[in-house]
């Protein structure tokens, strides 16, 4: 049926630059020192749970050196798929590899690469939406054109290509990623960029005379610092979670190195002798994965009131 | 140095938005003297902001088209080179916005934001700048101001903000100050207090104020000179006094008689302007102000009237019917109670 009453016409009212200059990032309240944020943080109940997780899995991994009680590499086949004992505390593996001491260092090639690279995502991207959304003209254009023709390629074909041509191997599964990850930030900080622009304190800055740079990096970056962050959370838990997966499917690390998903791997032909095994990796990735998530939920709560 | 500080010459600012392109400023002339005071007023939309942030080089262009020229110690600042014009701005032409909460960064602590100012213009250390910056505030009436310095803008009220905000504006001892609306968020209980605080400290360094207000009765409180826009256009311009007393223009007149008196002299209604502003995206032909003057005439429809002399050079006014609508009505009634 065809709708017969047609709005009427609108006159529209003209937007004067001055109503363009007030408009804020939308949604995105605090606008408060980095000390009351951390405050409000610790007093959310999600964001603490997510954080004492990583906390304790990232300690694990970068005290692994110390803590671990044997070298994750070393085998004793004469041993192998023993039960938990004093010397082995979560028993050994198919090739008599102390299973502790595995996870241990395995939350190393898991949970520390998929940080660092979540974080070298976020600075790469992050720096080329800046650039695009303050310089603008020319500069945006170019970098938003070659955003466009990357998301449009499918990631997960892009990271399997780079890994065909230049080998499996954990660095070059997270060369992979790099590539393909920092697009989606690059969008998402433009525009928060873009926004942050037209807000009145940073129009002060450059009335003041502010070089470019102290204009960027003081008085836009930190506002969007928050939504960047929550960003930074969901990135590092799904690149865990992708990690791993290309890990158990034989692209990312390889034997010895202990990693969690090619542990899952490795289990799989003992699933029946030694079922555990499977289990504690496969845990492990799962609360790390929940860790991330949320803390990410936590902070989103406390940046974001409106999502609640 | 004798003659005026800057000059704008025939400022025209247009951009594209949704629906058209807006003409906020059509062929504005001003001139400011060093030390002078000069109010600017005018409503909504009369392009009163445009025009200051015109001068600065705040503005995007493109998309916005800048014409004209504005002259500062024998430069023309729209031309500028955007590195050059960085030293001019903060140092020698400062700026007050709106609505200070807002324009303060939230992130950072007063002081540091004072500090910042200071030493973007100034080869000072932290140190010394910590000093002025604390002097500066108290100067501009924060109370404490060594134990405000640490606190954050979310702490403070409008009005101390906006203190903040003038202390900041003045940390480089700018010649020339562009306030826009610097009172227009704050409660109508500290607009004296701050409007003095700006002048007051204005006067101290010699800095020319420009005053940016939709409320000509402030004017009164300080301005030496007035000017009255209305769609982009000056409208009217006069030293103060002769502004409220041999008023030409019949916008100008219509905003005093819409001034709220307090001894309710003027009559029981306040008088208003019939209409609203036109939408800067369809200015009407002829005068601006046109459709919604008693006055008009067919010559006012069909002829934008030029900013002419009315009674001596300083008092000039865009209108048709200048000569014959002055003096001023006797019969109406003195909306500020200023005329002898």
């Amino acid at each position: 049926m065809v709708d017969a009453t047609e709005p009427p016409a609108v006159d529209v009212v003209p937007a004067t630059p001055i109503t363009l200059r007030r408009d804020a990032t939308p949604g995105w309240e605090p606008d408060l020192p980095a000390s009351l944020l951390l405050r409000r943080l610790l007093a959310d109940r999600t964001a603490v749970i997510g954080l004492v997780i990583l906390t304790v899995l990232v300690a694990a991994a970068v005290l692994a050196p110390w803590v671990a009680p044997h070298d994750p590499a070393a085998q004793d086949v004469l041993n192998k798929h023993a039960g938990p004992s004093g010397s082995h505390l979560l028993g050994t593996d198919q090739l008599g590899r102390d299973e502790l001491s595995r996870l241990l260092w395995g939350a190393r090639a898991s949970l520390l690469t998929s940080m660092l690279l979540g974080t070298a995502v976020l600075v790469i991207g992050s720096a080329v939406g800046t650039l695009a959304g303050f310089v603008g003209g020319l500069v945006d254009a170019i970098a938003m054109r070659i955003v466009d023709v990357m998301l449009a390629f499918p990631n997960f074909l892009l990271v399997l290509v780079v890994v065909g041509s230049l080998g499996p191997g954990l660095f070059n599964l997270s060369v992979a990623f790099l590539l393909a990850g920092w697009v989606g930030y690059a969008r998402v900080v433009r525009g928060l960029v873009l926004s942050a622009r037209e807000r009145p304190h940073v129009e002060t800055a450059r009335a003041l005379g502010f070089r470019p740079a102290r204009v960027v990096l003081r008085h836009v970056l930190p506002t969007v610092l928050g939504p960047v962050t929550v960003l930074w959370t969901v990135r590092s838990g799904q690149l865990l979670l992708a990690l791993a997966a290309l890990s158990f499917l034989g692209l990312g690390a390889q034997p010895p190195t202990a990693e969690w998903g090619s542990m899952l791997n490795s289990a799989r032909d003992s699933l029946a002798v030694n079922p555990a095994l499977m289990i504690y990796p496969g845990l492990l990735i799962t609360v790390a994965a929940l860790g991330f998530n949320l803390l990410g939920d936590g902070l989103r709560d406390i940046l974001d009131p409106a999502s609640r | 140095m004798n003659g005026p500080l800057l000059t704008v010459e025939d400022l025209a600012v247009g951009f594209p938005a949704a629906g058209g392109f807006v003409r906020a400023v059509n062929g504005v002339s001003l001139s400011l003297s060093a030390g002078e005071r000069v109010g600017i007023a005018g409503e909504s939309g009369a392009g009163k902001s445009v025009t200051a942030l015109a001068i600065m080089g705040l503005l995007p262009v493109p998309p916005t088209v800048v014409t004209g020229a504005v002259r500062h110690r024998g430069k023309d600042l729209l031309t500028m080179r955007e590195r050059d014009l960085r030293l001019v701005r903060g140092r020698s032409i400062a700026m007050i916005f709106q609505d200070p909460v807002t324009c303060l960064n939230p992130r950072l602590s007063v002081g540091r934001q004072v500090v910042e100012a200071i030493r973007a213009h100034e080869p000072v250390s932290r140190r010394e700048a910590r000093g002025q910056a604390i002097e500066l505030l108290g100067r501009a009436g924060i109370p404490a101001p060594a134990r405000r310095f640490d606190d954050y803008p979310h702490t403070f009220s409008g009005g101390m903000a906006q203190r903040v905000m003038i202390a900041i504006a003045l940390s480089c001892g700018p010649e020339i100050v562009l306030a826009d609306e610097p009172t227009t968020a704050l409660d109508v209980t500290i607009e004296a207090q701050i409007v003095d605080l700006l002048v007051e400290l204005c006067d101290e360094q010699q800095a020319a104020v420009m005053f940016i207000t939709h409320d000509l009765a402030l004017l009164a409180r300080f301005a030496d000179r007035i000017l009255v826009m209305y769609g982009g256009r000056i409208m009217e311009q006069a030293p103060a006094p002769t502004i409220f007393r041999r008023t030409a223009h019949p916008y100008t007149r219509g905003l005093l008689s819409s001034v709220v008196r307090p001894d309710g002299a003027g009559g029981a209604r306040l008088a208003t302007i019939p209409g609203a502003p036109p939408s800067p995206l369809a200015l009407p032909p002829g005068c601006p102000f046109h459709p919604r003057c008693v006055h008009a005439v067919e010559r006012c429809r069909t002829e934008v009237p030029l900013l002419l002399d009315v009674s001596s050079a300083e008092h000039r006014c865009a209108c048709h019917l200048a000569a014959e609508l002055t003096p001023f009505d006797a019969a109406q009634p003195d909306p500020l109670g200023i005329r002898p």
